[in-house]
Order: C-alpha cells, then structure tokens, then sequence
C-alpha cells in the first residue's frame, strides 16, 4: 500500500477514512475475510434474519415508547377523549398508554408495530428453531450456538410477559395476578417470593416499575448479548448447506456478501419492517381500551396469554386440582406441576443435540444439511414435540375452542389431558413411518428412475412405463445422506472367557441407536452395485 | 464418557469423500458431478431485459419516496381522533391507517428494490468457499496448554493454597451483599395473606349502588357483588384490598343447598362466597343460575354453589371460602366474621 | 411395519385414511358435542288475553304443559313475568327446537303483537318481571363510563370485555351481544334467562341498567370504532396469535421465499 507510486496518487476520500480507521481498527483485515464471505441461498436460512430483524424493530420501536409511557401505579381519574372510561380511576401507566393510544399521533401504530413484532419475533424463532432441528443443523460444531438460540427464546418469552403486562389493563393484570398465584405455590418460600416481587400483597404499588426495568432493560440486554454472540458464531461457523452437486462438507456455495447478500439481507429488514407495518395499519392488537384498567375484583371471560405462553397455560388449565395438606403445610401441586413441566417441555427440546451426539458418538464436525426424511427418529420426536406443543396450546384456548366449535369446554379439557400423552406417541410412530415411505421413494427413484408418464406396449403385448433414469446430480442429491450402523455391545464375554462388564447406560445407549439407524429405522440407501445390476439389465425393471 | 465407546465403524463415511475417491468415479453412479456450470439470465444477455429490471428497481425506491411523503402528508393531515369506515376492515382510526400503510409501503419498496437489484443485476455466479476445521491443530493447542502451565506456575495458584483458599472465599462472599440488598424488596408474608377486611360487624355494601345490601334486595336466581363497608375506591390501598376482599352473593332456596354448614353460614338461603379462585386468584364469578355452578374464566375451575362451592372441575385445589352473614339492627346484610380461613391461591403456610 | 409401508401406495390407501379420518373426527365430535337438556328460565305474570292463551296451546303446551305448569319437557312458566316471555320469544330462542345444552337464539317466528298476547297470557299465570318500556331502556344520557366499569364488574366474566361471548360449563355458553336490542338486554338482566343470573332492580337499578346498555351500545354497536383496524373478533391474544402466525410470518416466509429463489434463467438457445 505505501510503495512510491501510492504515496504519490491522492487516494479518493472514501479510501483515506478507510485508511483511518484501519489504523486503528484494523478493518482491512477483517474485510478481507468478510466482505466476500459467502452465503448459500435457501428461504429457510432466512427464518432467523426474521427475528433479527423484528427484534431491531421491536428495539427501535420500544424506544419510542418509553419517550411517553409512565411506568407507575399512581392512581389518576381518566379525562382523555376515549369517552366509555372517562372518569374512570386507573393507574398511570394504564392512563399514559390510553394517551400513546388516543393523542400522540403515530403511537397507536408504534404501539402495534411493537407488539405484532414481539408476536412475529417469537413466532420466528420457534420456526427457526425448528428449521435447524429437522435439518440437523445443531450437530458439532453448532451446539453452543444452538443453545445461545434457545435461551434467546426463553428470555423473549419472558420479555414478552412483563412487557404486556405493563399497560396494568384487565386482560394483563388477569396474568400478573396468576403469577402471583404461581409464585404462591412454590414449597417453602413461595409466599416470600410473592411479597418480594409485588413489593407486599398483590398487587400493591411496585410490580409496573420492576417490570419495567426488567422488561426495557435487564432482559433486552442479555438478550442483545447473546444475539451478538449467536451472529459472531453463525459467522464463524459459516453457514450450513443442503446436499447437492459441488457441495460438500469441506465447502459453502453461494453468493458473496457483497454486494449479493448485503442487497438481499438489508433488502430483507425492510421488507419485514414493511410488512409488519402494513399489519400494524390493518390490524389492531391488545385494545387496552376496550379492555379497561386492572382491579383486582373484575375480569373478562377468554382471559388467554399472548400465544406463546399459551402452551404453558394450557398446562395449567387441564391440570387437576391437586393439593396435600398435612402437618399445617400445603403443597400445591395443581399448580405447581404445571409450572415444572413448563419449562421441561422446553429444555426438552434444548437438550436434543446432545442426546443424539452421545447416541450417534460421532464427533465430527457436520456443515451438510439433513434432509428430515432421512433421519426419521429425529423427525419422529420434533413432530412429536409440536404435537404436543400444539395440544397444549388447544387447552390454553379451550374456551374459545368451546364457543367456536359448539363443543363443551369439560370435553376438549378431557381430550388435551388424555392426547397431552397419546398424540406425541402417535405422531412418532406417523411421522416415522411417512419419512422411511419417503425413503423408499427416493430409492426407487434412484435405482429406477423417474416415472415418465409414457406408456409403452412391448412386442408381446405387456404395457410398461418408462421410467426416465435422473441426472447425475439427483443421483448424488439423494445418495449423499450418511446412514449410520446401530451401535453393538457385541459379546457379553471376551475371546479369553472373562466376563465384560456392560453398563446399563451403554445397554440404553446402545438400545437407542438401534432405535435410530435398526433395519426399521432407515432403508439402506442404494449401492452403485445394485445400481449397476438394475441399468446394465433389461434397461429397466 | 471415553471417546471410543462408539467403535469407528458405526460411523457412516463422510460425505463426498472416502470411496468416492476420484478414481472411483467413473464407476460410481452417485458421485458428486461438481457444481454445475452457471447458466446466464435474461438479464445477463439481453442488455433491454437488464433495462427492465433497471427501472422497476428505480421505480421501487421512487415508489418508496412518495410513500415517505404521503406519511408526512397523513400525519399533518388527519386529527388525531378522525374515524373512518374502510372496507372490508371497519371503522378504523384514519391516521394510524394511513400512517401505517405510507411506512409499511415506504419501508417494503426499498426492500422490494434491493432485492429485485440483487436478483436481476448482481452476478448470480455461485461460488465455493472452503471451510476450514473450527478445532485446532496440534501444535497450537499444544502450545496453549504450555503457555497456560507456564502462566499458572508463575501466578503461584497451585502452590500458595492460602491465596487461592481465601480468594475462593472472598469471591464466595462479596455476592452475599447484593443478595441482602434485595431483602427489602417486599414485607415478610407473616399473616398477611390469611386476613382480610371483613370483620364482625362489616355490612356487606353493593358494589353497584354503594348501599348496603338488605336481604330483601337478593332474589333468587340474582348475582350480586359486595364489599365491605368502609372501603372506598378511592382509598389508598383499595386494589390490594379488594384483591382480598371481593365478595360474590347468590340467593339459592334454602332446601337446594346441600352442605350442612353452608346453610347455617348463609341468611335464609343467600350465601357469600369468596370471589377470588381458590386455584391462582382469578376473580371468579361466571354462575349458572340453575345449576349453581360458578366457573372461572381463566382455567375453568368449577365450584358448586349449593354444596359447600366445592371443586367440581379443574385445577383448583379446594373449595372457596364462604363468608358467614347475618342481617344487624337496621335490616342490613352483615358479615359476622372474617373468613375462616384464607382466601385466594394457596400457599405454603396455608395449612 | 414393512408390509403396511409398502401398501400405502395403493390406490385406495387414500381412499381408506380419509375415511378413518372422517370417522374419527365424526366420531371426536359426536363425543365432545355436549348433550344435556334445554331449560328455559322460571319467573311470570298479568292480564288474561285469550288470543295469548291461544297462541300458547298451539305453540308452547306441548313442553310447558296446558296451563303453564311446566312439564318434563319444560320449566313452569308460572311467575316468569311477561318480560321473560318478551325475551325467550322475541329473540327467537322459544319455542326450542332440540334439545341441547342451551337454547340459542334463532329466527323471530312471532310478531311482536304475538308476542305481547303471549306474555299478557303467561303473565297471568302469576305475578313476574314485566315488560320494560321504552323510558326504561332507553339508554340515551346514560353514563357510559360508569356503564363499562358495571359491565366489567357484572357482565365481563360472561360475556367477555365487549359483549362478544364466552363459554361456561359442559357446552353452556354466554352469547354475543352484537346487534342485540336494548330491550332484550334490558329483559335479560331482568330476569336472568336460563342459566343466567338475574340483575334484579333491587341490586341493579334501573339507571345502572341504562349505563350497561349505553357502554355495550358505544363499544359493539354497528358503528363502534376499533381505532387500531381489524378487531380480529375482539377475542384477545388467541385470535391475534393466530392473525400473527398466519399473515404476519406467513407474508415474511413468503417474502422469504421469494429472496432466496433464483431468478429464472434464460432459455438455452
């Protein structure tokens, strides 16, 4: 860069801030392996720029709101112009949302752009999640990352709760009164954990301002923390792949950041912003003014949560009403249960990758993407999982179920509690058995070729159709999966006569991965001996 | 877990390399052919289709711009409280409508834009990079590990126990202040969930009137809601009282009540009974005169009114409280106690 | 497992799951469909109209018995009051036609003259809430404001924040109140049709009543605003989770589809 010639030449005004700031930042180096970085094109690998995306927007838009939300439980007579509460006694934060809503021009739409964006943001990151589940794209070296993904989707749950919570209307006070009820049936301290965050008894004079800070503050700055980190290792990582002629697992193919994915991933926050727009103009959501402010003693029938944590209440809904007394204690486990299982059935989901690394064993690093298909054990218990996702947020909606569907409200509380178990087992079995059909599908095509349509009458009089033999390409698309052999303990007894010891976790381990890669868990894929056998016959069949 | 439980032969070959050496090739049907070659676009060899494409993106981002100034436009234009009929979506408020759609558009057009610009002008050419392994060589990790003894040696960590003894301690301890900071949080519970207003003597007020309820006044059939006299809306505390104290007062004929001391506890067959939900403290009030079942909206717990509101369905965990009325000197409903025990979401302590 | 695998591709494998889907939802549903029997309310009373008694042995005593003494079929009529009457025939819900769990509201099959008769017949039968004037419902100059907080108060737990319904017990259900006269409503807290408490004057006074009718008017009549757009049934977060999922990431996948597809190429020449 500083021959003679260089020094010479006045650089254009672009290059010398470049030039500065490399001093100093050193950013030559890492344009150098950034600006070309490349990205392979498939709209699924889009489904987390989505979050990212609303998140920013939910970022900027939060701003604005707190430039007008009061968050406290100062109690003031309303004499806005919604006319139906004038007069009305609410607290602060109810009355000065009421104001965003009704007198600050543009902040009933930033108020919903807000919020339909914290419904897109969680929505997008359980497709996302699920994305990179069915296609295996938590496997080594992406483990970590899938972790950072996963608390990102608790923490936005829990961002989510406090932040409705915070208008104090009828609909959210209804949840943050059943907090208190959760938090009053935890063992031993529950009653402590209660006056400790409603600062006495509920609802008392605090809970908007606490939730405030946690909602502006404490979470959406873990919460950026890990986004950053996730994005530094998607980076670092690069980006996963499908399968397919020239890709392999030493290489990614697409398109380089610049200009292609800058124009494409740039062009995409807009269009997310647009549409999200669009829905926040056309849309209302959470009318805190139909609703009226929080008491206590008043609610509304089709009290429900924002969707996402309506799986946990239907949880809570379809549990019985369990409850031991004895030696002056009581244990409450009709909600207590309820509030355990809630966040298993979330790290259940979360600990998968590992389960399946220490079933498989293997530790290399995987960058090709499964198709669901091929890995029909996993397959299996992802749709299992949404099953029972999807059940429970059935019972989180029973009374609306009941109402719409002219069905009684006891019935489908007795459907989700039997089918909460049998519906995820049968969705396993289904779903397990639909991928090895698919498997066999793509072996007949692979040793047939494809049906052509084309009927064909042989000279003795036998119809045919001719089967088209696939291109190279197909061919190796749909024999690139790996299949693995199940695991053997082999014999109980070595070759001297000395007894093995077996350890009932690798008795399990190795039950496991018959159940993953047995003879009834995968169709071996075809081998170019058959292959060959079949073409160099009678041409086909 | 030792790494060599799984024997490497379990292991599938990794793709793309292995036995489909290149040799193999040429015998092997499912080898990988390599990237196909790239194929042009329109746009890459008809320079009007380029044009086109030129002036669709350039008419995106103009698109964008009118947009832009139709929101100022909108937010000049349109009071704040103006209503409109739209169709199909009703009577809507036409500033956030208008406002809305102008940034939706504004914002979708220079996306639109960037994206048509990428997908028709910027070279499609699909380009392999290599991966390079994320765990290190040998030697680096090699040189770590010797960098990071030398470094723990000379700190001494692993010698001079009491150091390391005491920092453990210090850092185990200082956390310890932040933790006592939170105790003023909240009050102890003490007894406080176990009371409420109600008290001997408390007439039982309506709460759609703010007159004291006379038994006359309670039809069979009715729903009335009532709280204790003294309690104003306006009072300081009035939330976290009524939170406790909401009251919900059905008449049922004396001969239909099931429950022995539910009966003595009512005044000529009208009961009281505790509005909030046994289960997590919704108010709960949903009742059915004929069967004398009471429903809560939140998880749809079921009492029954006419036995004592014991649970019939859902989560809940045991029966509401019922208060014990009688009727004082004047003829006015009267509580002759708190409840008996507490009322709302169980506890620990409860008992 | 492979002999079953193997014949889903039979023609009529098809065929077969859809039928065994069909009859399991049937089936699902005749079993969760609530079955119970219809009670009309119980309160009457007035003056003896002839043509009311008429009326009432064509189209009423086959449940409700020859004289209003209520049979297995239906509840006695005697002191349900001539609003009672006015409410159950002019909103269509009597006469029933199946049993169910609760007898909605259908088609008026009677004038309101017949009606009239009908309740001055019933309400003679002995004495019960009667009909509201038109002073009485009137809600014009009423407060809304105190209306809504009654309404959240009395009404909400039911009937959701704005009048939109709610479900109760085993198939039970709490209607609508869009578009429902202010008569009825006014008759209906009256005296408390079907499994619905009353709101007797006694406890609720008439000019609470006005406010009720005022607030449900101002927030669900034909011409309430929902400033924000679409009121999306104005049935909370299930409803806006579901308009979030199906046109909010349903658009954004779409979009996203369209950004990572490859342009089309050009034909080869």
């Amino acid at each position: 860069m500083s021959t003679v010639t260089d020094s010479q030449r006045k650089a254009p005004a672009g290059e010398r801030v470049a030039d500065w700031a490399d001093g100093r930042l050193g950013i030559y180096g890492l344009a150098k392996t950034n600006m070309r970085k490349i990205f392979p094109d498939h709209w699924s690998f889009m489904l987390g720029e989505i979050c990212l995306y609303s998140f920013i927007i939910i970022i900027l838009t939060g701003v604005y709101l707190t430039l007008f939300f009061h968050p406290s439980m100062n109690e003031v007579v309303y004499h806005g112009p919604y006319a139906p509460l004038q007069g009305v006694r609410m607290s602060e934060a109810y009355a000065s949302t009421m104001n965003i809503s009704f007198e600050i021009r543009g902040g009933l739409l930033i108020r919903q752009i807000h919020h339909w964006a914290a419904l897109i943001f969680i929505a997008g990151m359980l497709v996302h999640m699920m994305r990179v589940f069915f296609t295996g794209a938590f496997r080594k070296p992406r483990e970590v990352n899938w972790l950072f993904g996963f608390l990102l989707f608790m923490l936005g749950l829990f961002t989510g709760f406090t932040g409705y919570s915070l208008p104090d209307d009828l609909l959210s006070g209804t949840g943050v009164r059943f907090m208190e009820g959760v938090l009053l049936s935890v063992p031993v301290v529950g009653s402590y954990m209660a006056m400790f965050l409603y600062g006495g008894e509920f609802p008392g004079g605090d809970f908007v301002a606490r939730f405030y800070s946690i909602h502006v503050l404490l979470l959406p700055g873990i919460m950026l923390g890990l986004l950053v980190a996730h994005l530094i290792l998607v980076f670092y990582h690069k980006h996963t792949q499908f399968a397919g002629p020239g890709r392999t697992n030493k290489n990614v193919v697409g398109m380089p950041l610049l200009p292609v994915y800058m124009a494409k991933a740039g062009g995409f926050f807009f269009l997310v912003f647009g549409v999200i727009a669009v829905m926040a103009a056309v849309a209302s959501i959470n009318p805190i003014w139909a609703m009226g402010p929080y008491r206590p003693d008043q609610v509304s029938t089709g009290a429900q949560p924002d969707w996402y944590m309506g799986f946990s209440e239907g949880l809570v809904r379809i549990m019985p009403g369990w409850e031991i007394n004895a030696w002056g204690h009581t244990l409450v486990l009709g909600v207590f249960i309820p509030i355990v299982i809630f966040p298993l059935v979330l790290v259940a989901i979360a600990v998968y990758p590992f389960i399946e690394a220490w079933v498989t064993g293997d530790k290399r690093e995987h960058h090709i993407l499964d198709r669901p298909r091929n890995v029909p054990t996993r397959t299996g218990v992802g749709v299992a999982w949404i099953t029972l996702y999807l059940i429970l947020l059935v019972g989180g909606g029973n009374d609306l179920w009941a109402t719409h569907f002219h069905l009684s409200i006891n019935a489908i509380t007795w459907f989700v509690r039997i089918f909460m178990f049998v519906g995820p087992v049968l969705a396993f079995i289904f779903t397990k058995r639909w991928c090895l059909g698919l498997q066999r599908r793509d072996r007949e095509k692979v040793l047939h070729g494809r049906e052509s349509g084309v009927i064909k009458r042989l000279p003795h009089g036998e119809f045919v159709e001719i089967h088209q033999p696939l291109k190279p390409a197909e061919m190796h698309t749909l024999t690139a999966h790996e299949q693995y052999k199940p695991l053997e303990i082999g014999p109980s007894v070595d070759e001297n006569g000395v007894e093995r010891k077996v350890s009932p976790l690798q008795k399990l381990k190795a039950k496991l991965s018959k159940g993953y890669y047995g003879g009834e868990s995968q169709i071996e894929k075809p081998t170019a001996q058959e292959h060959e056998e079949i073409t160099s016959g009678h041409g086909h069949h | 877990m030792s790494s060599n439980e799984n024997s490497e032969e379990n292991l599938p070959s990794a793709q793309g390399e292995g036995e489909h050496g290149s040799v193999e090739r040429a015998d092997n049907p499912f080898a990988d052919p390599g990237l196909p070659a790239h194929r042009p676009r329109v746009q890459d060899i008809d320079e009007r289709a380029a044009r086109r494409s030129e002036r669709v993106v350039a008419f995106l981002f103009t698109l964008s711009m009118i947009a832009t100034i139709a929101f100022i436009a909108s937010y000049v234009a349109f009071p704040v409280d103006k209503i409109v009929y739209i169709f199909p979506i009703g009577h809507v408020s036409a500033l956030n409508f208008s406002l809305g759609m102008t940034l939706g558009v504004a914002l979708f057009c220079i996306g639109a834009g960037a994206v048509h610009w990428a997908r028709t002008l910027m070279s499609d050419v699909e380009t392999p990079a290599d991966r390079h392994p994320i765990e290190a060589d040998a030697e680096t990790k090699a040189q770590v590990l010797a960098d990071f003894k030398q470094g723990a040696e000379e700190s001494g960590f692993g010698r001079r126990k009491l150091i390391r003894n005491t920092m453990f301690g210090a850092m185990a301890m200082v956390p310890l202040a932040g933790v006592m900071l939170l105790r003023d949080l909240g009050p102890l519970p003490e007894k406080k969930l176990r009371t409420t207003l109600w008290a001997k003597g408390k007439v039982l007020i309506n709460m759609n009137t703010n007159e004291p309820l006379r038994p006359e006044d309670v039809a069979v059939g009715s729903l009335t809601f009532a709280m204790p006299e003294g309690l104003e809306e306006d009072a300081e505390d009035f939330q976290t009282q009524i939170a406790k104290a909401a009251l919900m007062i059905v008449r049922i004929q004396p001969a239909d009540i099931k429950d022995k001391q539910e009966r003595e506890w009512a005044h000529e067959g009208i009961v009281a009974y505790s509005k909030i939900c046994t289960h997590v403290g919704c108010p709960i009030s949903l009742y059915e005169q004929q069967t004398h079942h009471v429903l809560c909206p939140c998880h749809q717990s079921t009492f029954d009114l006419s036995d004592g509101a014991r649970v019939i369905f859902g989560p809940a965990g045991h029966a509401l409280p019922q208060l014990r009325i009688g009727v004082n000197g004047e003829g006015n409903l009267e509580a002759l106690g708190d409840f008996a025990e507490p009322v709302g979401p169980a506890f620990w302590e409860r008992g | 497992m492979k002999k079953l695998s193997a014949r889903r591709r039979h023609p009529l494998a098809a065929v077969v799951v859809l039928l065994l889907a069909l009859a399991a939802t049937g089936g699902l549903y005749a079993a969760f469909a609530p079955a119970g029997t219809a009670q009309a309310d119980e309160t009457s009373q007035s003056l003896a109209i002839d043509e009311g008694k008429k009326l009432y042995s064509v189209g009423c005593a086959s449940c409700h018995g020859t004289g209003g003494q209520g049979t297995s079929d239906g509840p006695s009529l005697v002191g349900v009051g001539s609003a009672a009457v006015d409410f159950q025939v002019g909103t269509g819900r009597m006469p029933a036609q199946q049993p169910g769990a609760q007898v909605p509201k259908k088609k008026v099959i009677y004038s309101q003259a017949e009606i009239d008769q009908l309740a001055a017949y019933v309400a003679s039968l002995g004495a019960g809430p009667i009909t509201p004037t038109e002073k009485q419902y009137d809600s014009a100059g009423a407060d809304i404001a105190k209306g809504g907080d009654l309404f959240r108060t009395n009404c909400a737990q039911c009937h959701n924040f704005t009048g939109e319904g709610g479900a109760l017990t085993n198939g039970k259900f709490a209607p609508s109140l869009e578009g429902v006269d202010a008569k009825h409503i006014y008759e209906a807290m009256q005296v408390g049709p079907q499994n619905m408490p009353s709101f007797p004057d006694t406890t609720m006074p008439e000019k609470n009543k006005q406010d009720i009718i005022a607030y449900i008017k101002t927030v669900n009549g034909d011409n309430s605003a929902s400033q924000g757009g679409l009121k999306l049934g104005g049935l909370g977060p299930v409803s806006e989770g579901l308009f979030g999922w199906i046109f909010g990431l349903g658009a954004l996948v779409a979009v996203a589809i369209w950004v990572a597809a490859h342009t089309a190429k050009a034909k080869k020449s």
